[in-house]
């Protein structure tokens, strides 16, 4: 039995989306490199739909994998539906996480949000505030 | 594609001459030595013939020897024993260190819920502990010191024979967590004035699961296993006669083949430090020559170590990483922050622990092998590309 399922193998081994988008629409970071686990996301959004996505991650091999997965899961939706997204359907595409390696979801799920928030922010756009929880300090390291 | 093991420090693959020396006491020689039976006596006597071999290359005698299941048991029993003792005498009071092993620390943790004590004496940078800091810490009320004789993680050797001689001269036992370095290292506990030593079998090529505290005669022991009067009474239960054999023939093979397999490793250890030193914003772990033979330890700026041993094993090398992710906390090695590193560091961390096969030709594939990876994942890590755009400052020179 290994420490990671396949899926979180193969994400971890090639993942998807990696890198920066220079002329990025909306640029999202979460984690704390005290904590071990940084993500970065940058979105293009063309007519309310992520038309382009990726990622950088500081972390661990579920955390580079879990970026990955998220990339993909909202990569071509749109922003209501990226904002849908949960860290459990991310552990779930993932075929599952080792327990104290769940937060490396929740950041995935946070770092969606906060790229979504920064579009919202950079392009006036009113948003519900209460949708977009501040992190807490040192949230990366809570265990989920 | 070849693996190349260097995860020693963590354990052994066993030698051949002490799998061969257990196999008949799994097979033919199976008798309970404390059986009055010839059968029984013939176990008994390998396990005295084991707690000789144990004892010559202590510099101990054979009635200092106790056999445990492992490291982690010995050094429980160790100060447990030394705190009832302290206890005895109105002593509540230790003096450790901030990079002891959780087997120490943990004790010492259950010890301070009980009313003791304890003080933890900071590492210099290099993870040397200063004997003057362990004379100074040294109180009326100290039942004892303990001081490892080698660090697990970052490969410092301790100036033990000074604290001992500290020890000794302030009346204080002295115990010494020697897992990493009997067997690798001339530890005689005679000469190095320990009262108190744990050592592992399975860190020098013997079994898993076999162990020794060595107590010097006149200092009393706390049994943790009640049921028998094993061991002189101090640990029941039948004892583990094959992996006691195996550990002594292992102890004997590794104390005979020590200077001829350190000089082949010094060399490597030298070779994968250098090479891994060329790898930019890269530090050395530990003191560059009061260092176990086998060890290397190196932080690596902007990256995660977790990501990096997988990595790592994908290209067929076992190592090790004081991580979070990998030490299954949510902090990094304590060894590492002890000796000044700070967490964003200490995540990025890399132990190799190199073994008699391992050869030049294999030094020069890791240090390939770990430049590329680091390179790699620095180029998919948002904290490295930071600094590089000057938003963050790099820590590491």
């Amino acid at each position: 039995m290994a420490l990671y399922s396949d899926t979180v193998m193969d994400h971890f081994l090639h993942p998807r989306n990696v890198g920066s988008l220079s002329d990025a629409d909306a640029v999202g970071e979460v984690g704390n490199a005290r904590c071990g686990d940084i993500m970065k996301m940058y979105l293009k959004i063309e007519d309310g739909v992520i038309a382009d996505v990726r990622f950088e991650t500081f972390g661990c091999g579920s955390a580079i994998a879990s970026s990955s997965m998220a990339t993909e899961m909202i990569k071509g939706k749109s922003i209501e539906e990226a904002l849908a997204v949960t860290n459990k359907e991310v552990v779930e595409a993932l075929g599952g996480l080792p327990a104290h390696k769940l937060h490396c979801s929740v950041l995935a799920e946070e770092a969606i949000r906060s790229a979504i928030r920064d579009y919202f922010e950079r392009n006036g756009i009113p948003y519900d505030k209460s949708r977009f929880p501040e992190a807490e300090e040192g949230s990366c390291c809570r265990m989920v | 594609m070849k693996r190349i093991y260097a995860d020693n420090a963590a354990t052994t693959r066993m030698s051949r001459r002490a799998i061969d020396a257990m196999l008949p006491y799994l097979d033919t020689a199976y008798a309970n030595p404390s059986s009055l039976h010839s059968a029984g006596q013939e176990a008994a006597e390998a396990l005295r013939r084991a707690r000789e071999e144990v004892a010559a290359c202590l510099g101990a005698e054979p009635k200092e020897i106790v056999f445990t299941s492992g490291g982690s048991e010995a050094d429980n029993q160790a100060i447990l024993s030394a705190a009832a003792l302290g206890e005895r005498k109105g002593k509540r009071h230790i003096v450790s260190t901030a990079i002891e092993h959780h087997a120490v620390l943990h004790t010492l943790k259950k010890l301070e819920k009980q009313g003791f004590s304890v003080t933890l004496l900071p590492p210099r940078e290099n993870g040397v502990i200063p004997p003057e800091e362990v004379e100074r810490a040294i109180r009326e009320d100290t039942c004892l010191v303990s001081v490892m004789y080698a660090n697990n993680e970052i490969g410092t050797v301790e100036p033990i024979r000074e604290i001992g001689a500290v020890c000794r001269a302030r009346g204080v036992l002295f115990h010494s967590d020697a897992v990493q370095a009997v067997g690798h290292l001339p530890v005689n506990v005679k000469e190095d004035g320990i009262d108190l030593l744990a050592l592992s079998a399975h860190k020098f090529h013997g079994p898993k699961g076999a162990g020794v505290l060595y107590a010097r005669a006149g200092v009393p022991l706390v049994s943790l296993i009640e049921g028998g009067a094993q061991e002189r009474g101090k640990r029941a239960g039948t004892e583990n006669i094959p992996a006691i054999v195996g550990m002594a023939a292992a102890l004997r093979e590794a104390c005979e083949k020590r200077e001829e397999v350190n000089a082949r490793l010094l060399p490597l250890r030298d070779r994968l430090i250098e090479g891994l030193s060329r790898i930019p914003r890269s530090a050395l772990n530990g003191d560059r020559t009061a260092r176990l033979p086998s060890n290397v330890n190196f932080c690596f700026e902007g990256i995660e170590g977790e990501s990096l041993l997988l990595l790592l094993d994908q290209k067929g090398i076992c190592a090790s990483s004081g991580s979070a992710c990998t030490s299954g906390s949510l902090d990094p090695s304590h060894v590492l922050l002890a000796i000044g590193r700070p967490h964003e560091v200490a995540h990025g961390s890399l132990r190799l622990s190199i073994g008699e096969d391992f050869t030049e030709e294999d030094a020069d594939y890791v240090i390939a092998a770990v430049s590329e990876t680091v390179a790699y994942l620095r180029g998919i890590s948002p904290v490295w590309q930071e600094c590089l755009a000057g938003k963050r400052p790099f820590i590491l020179p």
